[in-house]
């Protein structure tokens, strides 16, 4: 019998370990031992901190970095900001079929790839679309209007793809809230907006920091949107990993530049866990 | 605010007007995509000059249907053939794993339990670059030491699949480990009493009560494998997934067979979520 489960248990294991350590943890390993070595000749290489160095060093580098870490923290907020009374409604007011319809609607747009999110977004936004076409014949404006190709359309597209990410815990934590608590804290005096301060919020906090922390994940890593929504000045910091990749062929400096976005990335995620009081086990399992 | 608490009426109108909004914004690009499928135009976009069918089954140029256009064709059998292969891998081990923390403890459980969590915060395009560059290392070692070239390790489908599963293995992982933390254990416990070996416990009273997270894993890893982009994007070969394939179209410009294949997507999607719904409503 123990021998029988000492067995199932390596069994179990392994698929695990393989995954963990082929996929995961070893290339990463692999992509930061690239991102330390430099090209010193022909087929010649050093160890050294020459990419961070590069990328340091070379303003438009840094600058892509800080602000695309800025826009995914203020898209992250929009996000939040816009999904929370959508939440809100769907877990405290509606009721019965209404709510699961509801909640469906808010995860339909997302069935669908992101390609098709961004390409719709074209369609309405570019100088021949359809908004331009409407303000138009509406004579609110006498030629076309270009609203493609800017920061204000990438955060549109960003906040829009990640909708369901925010959507999705906000209204389940808001759920486990029971109705006699918001009627006690109504009855014990408190007026809508200290209700939604010391009652409401309190208790949606874990599904804040999780949607929270999965918008800003994918905002930050997503290539999609910055490059279609995005114009010319608007350069997002995956964009330069591929270019450094397929474009340049540029592995050493394209590695440094995953590391910083990983390392960025894990120290946000770490600092809002920390910041709340939640960890990765609650929060995300 | 909630219903059995009095609201003024301009407030509740206010609000029911934000979240209506809400709404037609969500369905605005989808709508929007799906219309201009039908324009009989080379151009999806304003002004409408009819309705046709031609972006689905036009057969000449320039209006060339999505049924007649080889190289779509080939990349949707591409992402089907990928997307199989993801879900299969992530729910076979999302099931193991589901098992292994479930009934286990064990040192170094919390360590690994994390661990299985972190491909949910690392960007897509990192886990891409870091499998593209490990498996590159491998590739030159084999070709270094053995002389071989190894095909599997350079960019193409097969790091497509394993590049994608690394990620929604975690996700179906959740998925099954959610409902067998529900399970009651003292229903094993009889089939063993019974005479069952364990094996035969788990399979015929274990594994049906999984089967409804299984098939809901099975589905969502299916779809998110069919609209990954970020991670396949970095290791894709000559063969290309649907959503790669597309976005080199977008780049050169669209015409509304673009809208058709979307809309195409959008039913299928459609199609396979209300199986999933159906299928859970039943168990």
């Amino acid at each position: 019998m123990r021998a029988q489960a000492r067995l199932g248990f390596v069994l179990l294991i392994t698929p695990l370990l393989l995954w963990l350590a082929l996929l995961i943890v070893i290339p990463h390993i692999d992509l930061a031992l690239l991102s330390l070595r430099e090209r010193v000749g022909v087929g010649k290489y050093a160890t050294s901190l020459a990419n961070y160095g590069t990328f340091f060093g070379e303003p438009l580098y840094l600058w892509t970095f800080l602000r695309t870490a800025v826009m995914s923290v203020l898209a992250t907020l929009i996000t939040l900001v816009i999904a929370f009374p959508v939440s809100y409604y769907i877990a405290k007011m509606a009721r019965g079929r209404s709510q699961s319809v509801l909640f469906l609607l808010c995860l339909v747009p997302f069935w669908v790839s992101e390609l098709v999110r961004t390409f719709g977004w074209m369609i309405l936004l570019r100088e021949t679309g359809l908004i331009s076409s409407l303000l138009q014949w509406a004579g609110l404006v006498s030629g076309p209007v270009e609203m493609l190709y800017n920061d204000a359309a990438i955060m549109l597209g960003l906040v829009y793809t990640s909708m369901l990410f925010m959507v999705v815990p906000l209204v389940t934590t808001l759920q486990s809230l029971d109705d006699a608590v918001i009627e006690a804290g109504y009855d014990l005096g408190g007026s809508g907006l200290s209700v939604l301060r010391e009652i409401v919020i309190p208790h949606a906090m874990p599904g804040i920091v999780s949607g929270s922390i999965v918008v800003f994940m994918l905002s930050l890593g997503n290539y999609l949107t910055p490059t279609m929504l995005g114009g010319k000045d608007s350069l997002w910091f995956t964009e330069l990993i591929y270019s450094q990749f397929i474009v340049r062929f540029n592995w050493e400096l394209g590695a440094a530049f995953g590391f910083m976005l990983l390392i960025l990335s894990s120290l946000i995620v770490w600092a809002v866990l920390r910041l709340t009081g939640q960890t990765l086990e609650r929060t995300m399992g | 605010m909630i219903p059995s608490i009095p609201q003024s009426r301009l407030i509740r109108a206010a609000y029911i007007a934000y979240v209506a909004a809400f709404f037609a914004w969500l369905a605005l690009p989808l709508a929007v995509v799906a219309v201009f499928a039908f324009n009989d135009s080379q151009f999806p976009s304003l002004p409408w000059k009819g309705f046709t069918w031609a972006w689905f089954f036009g057969s000449e140029r320039p209006m060339i249907g999505v049924f007649h256009e080889r190289a779509i064709l080939r990349a949707i059998g591409t992402s089907v053939f990928v997307g199989a292969c993801v879900a299969a891998l992530s729910v076979a081990v999302g099931t193991t794993n589901a098992f292994l923390f479930n009934r286990y403890r064990f040192r170094l459980r919390g360590l690994l339990y994390v661990l299985m969590l972190l491909p949910l915060v690392i960007p897509g395009i990192v886990l891409g670059i870091s499998i593209l560059v490990f498996s590159s290392t491998l590739a030159n070692a084999a070709w270094d030491g053995l002389g071989r070239d190894i095909q599997a390790l350079r960019p193409g489908l097969v790091l497509v699949i394993l590049g994608q599963f690394s990620f929604i293995a975690t996700i179906a992982t959740l998925v099954i480990s959610a409902r067998l933390q529900k399970f009651d254990r003292s229903l094993e416990e009889a089939a063993l009493n019974l005479g069952a070996t364990p094996l035969t416990a788990v399979r015929t009273i274990t594994l049906p009560y999984l089967a409804p997270a299984m098939i809901g894993a099975l589905v969502v890893a299916f779809l998110m494998s069919f609209e990954n982009f970020n991670t396949t994007l970095m290791l894709v070969g000559s063969d290309a997934p649907l959503t790669i394939a597309m976005f080199d179209r977008l780049k050169e410009g669209s015409t509304p067979l673009l809208n058709a294949v979307s809309l195409l997507l959008m039913l299928g999607s459609s199609l396979l979520a209300l199986v999933v719904i159906a299928f859970q409503r039943r168990a």
